[in-house]
């Protein structure tokens, strides 16, 4: 595994589609993601980006459609594999049974890349870098939100990926860790130049750190374009969606 | 069901598939054995006491009665190794580990955490099941042979201090060395053997199979229990029925 930062992916999703029993929760999405961009899906929970990274990493298989990374259609066999990519889960998914150590080198130590001692320093740098030091030996239960979180994006950059997938990576965190866990997906496109695909519905986060932001809206995507051309964008449901503010006049009355 | 029994089949095909990798995964072997062993030692040993002394003391005294005391060595011997402790130990382990591995399993599927694996490339199936289903393999059948010593000394000392009974204990074990064969003690192996494998596959699958939180968690780990006892029970026929046409 080597640390090339000129090794990020570009992503062509074509025409995807996919139904649960009767309900149709991507009704033809297609978009394309530059190599080293971020790429921001946004839009209202239960629009399907959820759904829509889990086709992107493989772990649903579309009813029509394809996904293709560097060109190549990610349902060919073992083509997912050929390629470095990392996904920091809603609920951060850390594997309960063990440390963070072990759960931030899992991928080093389950495909035998590194030496056990390596291994036990390269955690500790990744670790360091998301502000966890010290937190090798606690088990994920003692972390609080934030904490595993960041500890799951470790877990992301031990991998040194070329595509990294977040699903709505400052949900159930409060506004300071929000802004830390922006910064650390602006500081990972520096330090290792991944294709980012972030799924939020954070207006915030979009602004903050998006190339290119997407609006996904009952399985459809409705505006893909700069944060700049979004606020433009005319779509009434899009300007209600990036402009609503909470502003209840009544309250102290 | 018919579903599930094509994706139980397709589970232990792929497991065996891993079979070469096992010893990569040794570690996780023998961190299953240990869970196994430690949880129901104890509970196998106090259970197969009891077995084997309840088969004295029904058999007992019919067959004293009769004038055939000197038997009861071979009736408990040949009962406890053959049918009771095998069934016995795969029903308490399907209820105690087979329940286990659903639930771990199971939360594990419910909260992302077997996705995230499949997203770094580690397969489910070698890192989870194929550990548990070798540990399993390998506990269930030692925890029998226990069993069947335990269940034997309890049937002996029943044997020996029920009144009704009274067959000295050295009566009773020259029966038993007499009566039970080496090709027995096999017979109840072999049986534990796939017993172990069948609890292990439907308790993985059952925990893989997972969906929709804690309630899921609770649904998938009675299954697997039912689905565990209800196919043991099947099988031990048709494994008697077989074993017995090659014993022949």
């Amino acid at each position: 595994m080597n640390s090339n930062n000129n090794n990020a992916v570009d992503v062509k999703v074509i025409n995807l589609k996919k139904k649960f029993e009767d309900i149709e929760v991507l009704k033809g999405v297609s978009f394309n993601v530059n190599p080293g961009e971020i790429f921001v899906i946004i839009g209202p929970s239960g629009s399907g980006k959820s759904v829509l990274l889990k086709h992107i990493i493989g772990l649903e298989t579309p009813d029509e459609g394809d996904i293709l990374i560097n060109g190549e259609s990610i349902l060919g066999a073992n083509v997912l594999a050929k390629y470095r990519i990392a996904m920091v889960f809603q609920s951060s998914a850390l594997l309960n049974s063990l440390t963070v150590e072990e759960n931030v080198g899992l991928y080093l130590t389950e495909h035998r890349l590194k030496p056990p001692e390596e291994i036990k320093k390269i955690v500790s740098e990744k670790l360091e870098l998301v502000g966890l030091k010290g937190a090798e030996n606690k088990m994920p239960s003692e972390l609080s939100g934030g904490m595993r979180k960041r500890a799951a994006i470790a877990r992301a950059l031990v991998i040194e990926p070329q595509l990294i997938l977040f699903d709505e990576p400052t949900s159930e965190l409060d506004p300071i860790i929000a802004v830390t866990i922006a910064e650390e997906i602006l500081n990972l496109k520096k330090r290792i130049n991944a294709t980012s695909i972030v799924v939020t519905h954070d207006r915030d986060l979009a602004f903050a750190i998006g190339d290119r932001i997407a609006m996904l809206y009952e399985g459809k995507l409705l505006f893909v374009g700069t944060p700049d051309k979004i606020r433009e964008c005319r779509d009434p449901i899009v300007k209600r969606f990036i402009s609503t503010e909470l502003n209840i006049s009544n309250h102290n009355e | 069901m018919f579903q599930n029994i094509g994706e139980i089949i397709i589970l232990l095909w792929k497991t065996i598939k891993d079979l070469p990798r096992v010893w990569i995964e040794r570690k996780k072997v023998f961190e299953q054995l240990y869970e196994i062993g430690n949880a129901s030692l104890l509970m196998a040993c106090i259970l197969s006491a009891f077995i084997g002394g309840v088969v004295s003391l029904q058999t007992g005294p019919v067959v004293v009665e009769r004038g055939l005391g000197e038997v009861l060595g071979g009736v408990v011997g040949i009962a406890v190794c053959k049918e009771l402790a095998p069934v016995m130990m795969a029903v308490l382990i399907a209820g105690r580990i087979g329940s286990a591995m659903t639930a771990e399993i199971g939360s594990m599927q419910v909260y992302q955490e077997i996705d995230a694996l499949r997203t770094m490339n580690i397969s489910p199936i070698r890192f989870l099941v194929l550990p548990r289903i070798v540990a399993i393999s390998i506990a269930l059948p030692t925890l029998v042979i226990f069993a069947i010593l335990v269940g034997w000394f309890g049937g002996a000392i029943v044997a020996a201090y029920n009144y009704q009974i009274g067959i000295p204990m050295k009566t009773f074990f020259n029966n038993l060395k007499n009566v039970v064969e080496f090709q027995d003690l096999m017979h109840g192996l072999v049986k534990t053997f796939v017993f172990a494998v069948v609890i292990g596959v439907i308790s993985c699958h059952q925990g893989l199979t997972t969906v929709g939180g804690p309630r899921g968690i609770g649904r998938s780990v009675t299954k697997s229990v039912v689905n565990s006892i209800v196919m043991i029970l099947i099988l031990d026929y048709f494994l008697t029925r077989l074993l017995l046409y090659i014993e022949k």
